[in-house]
């Protein structure tokens, strides 16, 4: 529970401070942008998601890799990523994971198998079952985790990563992340019949639900179903129920959402409730509290870090393109 | 040394079979590959590998293609088929949004080796769906190399070659070249972006690719027996292309007439043609079809392709403007 609770809080402690940096960083409407912003353009935030992220990581070994969404730094958190070099990323930084190239909505630490963070909704289904196909062709004990958005299952993508996952019975988790918001748009009204895990079922792919705010419900559950995808037995679905507190990208001021809707959020939040049940269970307040000092202090230093690296070369923009074939043909 | 008389489509399962013999990370994923493919380009390679590494997969080419992605990450070199280009697009956001700028977007931390075939080209009587030659849709994507074989030489050296990549390739064979006859030599090896200069004259440059190669041959052998001697240069590779080996001949005979079977607006010939321009200041003309889509009936199908007798047009009606040579 301790180490939940750590996880859940790095990603809140990371996701407060670039959104601190990112104040002003985007034009909207024609608004210029403010110089002073040090993270740009568009940044999703998973707050009030830490859960998901946080309890599904936690039975992942180093080797076993995962697949993310366009809010994907809680997964890269939760999977092991450098802290620092994370945010050197959103700084746009040479230091960033991704040397600069790929920002929030890119973001990545292959080095520890999370395998990015992508711009496309349900792109990252197929990627995880080909990864998946690949360990197991190679005869390898690992897994794949593979995270979506509720907005994802109404893509074709998700139909033929489903069935593609199961007539291989690939070993792959798909972690449903169900915040209830395609973008800024209900979900329910966009989503005919009973939802993502009945779709899974009818596909031959097992699933469960969980609610998504409870990080030790959703620990328990994972636990069960990496052990069943790790144990050769296909791929599993897990939905977690959660809700988005911030709106779809920085700049959403989510206008359109019922003020009911928005308290429900803030009730259910993640690391109130893990520890409302650790101090119920006889952690101490001092000791939650040093977590959460120690976790801000890595954070700080992250941000330390990113703003101390310089911005990538221009010569960058022409390297890691294609070996046969790159350069500047004008 | 081997050198052997084969089809088009033969040379591509040689090709293969010798990259699956030798590298175990090789795999093939697609629909109907298990039975030999549709045009038999994957023939009997299920039978010797397997069907865990020959894999027949659901129609998914979104899955098929973003799979690809996935396992060449994980330390597989996956050949993927797509039947033909234009079911391809059933897949573009995995081929543009996904293969081709992970390596870019991920700032290097993955490589994508995967080899996407899908074929260009008309299609006897297949129509608007089945007929589409939509390389330049892919030159104009950065991250991919792209392929075009116009024989089976090519399509056996330049297919070795893709297969030996650590980068997507977009590897475009022709869907009436299957069954094209030639020699063979497995020992011949493509070099990517290098073209080959099929036949040297003094009067024009005719630049070509894929089917229209061959259609380009028959013309200049038709314009030499009028007194009218062209450059036949076939590009093989789209991207990267061979400035040098072009800009060079078109130097030399100062008219460059660049001929495909895409449609003409915004074809690749538009680069080939501007890039002559800018840097050698030769006379251009662009042989494409017509920007219309493929119609079913022979008559209409006809209309959309590049005849010798297009081409032969083409070249003498360039030599009859052409302008006085200019200092290069």
């Amino acid at each position: 529970m301790i180490d939940l609770y750590r996880t859940m809080a790095r990603i809140r402690a990371f996701e407060l401070a670039a959104e601190v940096a990112s104040q002003g960083g985007v034009g909207v409407l024609g608004a210029k942008v403010d110089e002073r912003a040090k993270v740009r353009g568009p940044l999703h935030l998973s707050i009030g998601q830490e859960a998901v992220a946080a309890g599904v990581c936690a039975h992942l070994r180093r080797e076993d890799l995962l697949t993310s969404t366009h809010r994907g730094h809680g997964h890269t958190l939760a999977k092991g990523g450098n802290v620092r070099r994370m945010m050197a990323e959103l700084f746009g930084r040479a230091d960033g994971s991704n040397g600069g190239k790929g920002g929030s909505m890119h973001i990545a630490d292959f080095s520890v198998g999370m395998l990015g963070a992508n711009g496309v909704v349900t792109a990252g289904l197929p990627i995880a079952c080909g990864a998946a196909h690949a360990l197991k062709l190679q005869g390898k004990p690992n897994v794949v985790a593979c995270f979506f958005g509720d907005g994802a299952i109404n893509r074709g993508p998700f139909l033929e990563a489903l069935n593609w996952a199961a007539v291989y019975r690939l070993p792959v988790l798909f972690v449903c992340e169900d915040n209830r918001y395609s973008a800024t748009t209900s979900t329910a009204g966009l989503t005919a019949g009973p939802g993502v895990a009945a779709r899974a079922n009818a596909l031959g792919v097992p699933s469960e639900t969980v609610d998504g705010n409870d990080v030790e419900a959703v620990s328990a559950m994972a636990e069960r179903l990496v052990a069943k995808v790790r144990g050769g037995e296909g791929p599993q679905l897990l939905h977690a129920l959660t809700w988005r507190v911030r709106g779809h990208v920085s700049v959403d001021t989510q206008a359109y959402r019922d003020p009911q809707d928005l308290q429900g959020a803030l009730d259910a939040d993640p690391l109130k409730r893990a520890r409302a049940r650790a101090l119920a269970s006889g952690v101490s307040a001092a000791q939650l509290d040093a977590i959460d000092a120690e976790v801000q202090a890595e954070i700080d230093d992250a941000v330390a870090f990113a703003d101390a690296s310089p911005p990538p070369d221009v010569a960058a923009a022409y390297t890691d393109i294609q070996t046969t074939g790159a350069g500047a043909w004008l | 040394m081997a050198v052997t008389r084969m089809t088009y489509a033969e040379a591509a399962v040689l090709a293969v079979a010798n990259a699956m013999r030798d590298d175990p990370r090789v795999v093939v994923m697609g629909e109907d590959v298990g039975r030999g493919g549709i045009f038999q380009q994957y023939k009997g390679l299920q039978a010797r590998f397997g069907a865990e590494r020959v894999i027949d997969t659901p129609i998914s080419e979104a899955t098929i293609v973003g799979a690809g992605v996935g396992m060449a990450l994980v330390g597989m070199r996956p050949v993927v088929e797509m039947r033909v280009v234009d079911f391809a697009l059933c897949g573009m956001d995995e081929i543009v949004n996904q293969a081709a700028k992970n390596r870019y977007m991920f700032g290097g931390q993955g490589r994508v080796p995967l080899v996407m075939r899908m074929p260009i080209g008309l299609w006897a009587n297949s129509a608007a769906q089945h007929s589409q030659s939509l390389e330049a849709w892919f030159a104009h994507l950065p991250g991919v190399v792209v392929m075009c074989p116009a024989t089976p030489q090519d399509n056996y050296s330049m297919l070795t070659q893709a297969l030996r990549g650590e980068d997507p390739v977009i590897y475009m064979e022709n869907k009436e070249l299957w069954g094209l006859q030639g020699e063979v030599d497995d020992t011949r090896v493509h070099e990517p972006g290098r073209a080959q200069v099929l036949r040297q004259g003094d009067d024009l440059s005719i630049v070509s690719w894929s089917a229209a190669v061959h259609t380009a041959t028959q013309a200049a052998e038709a314009l030499a027996a009028q007194g009218v001697n062209a450059s036949v240069i076939d590009l093989g590779t789209l991207w990267p292309w061979d400035r040098d080996t072009v800009l060079r001949d078109a130097a030399r005979t100062r008219r460059l007439l660049v001929v495909h079977d895409a449609v003409q607006p915004g074809g690749f010939g538009a680069e080939v043609a501007a890039t002559a321009v800018q840097a050698t200041g030769c006379r251009i003309a662009r042989l494409g079809a017509p920007r219309i889509p493929v119609g079913y009936a022979s008559r209409l199908e006809a209309v959309a392709r590049i005849s010798p007798a297009a081409v032969i047009e083409a070249a003498l009606s360039l030599m009859a403007d052409a302008p006085a040579a200019a200092a290069v």
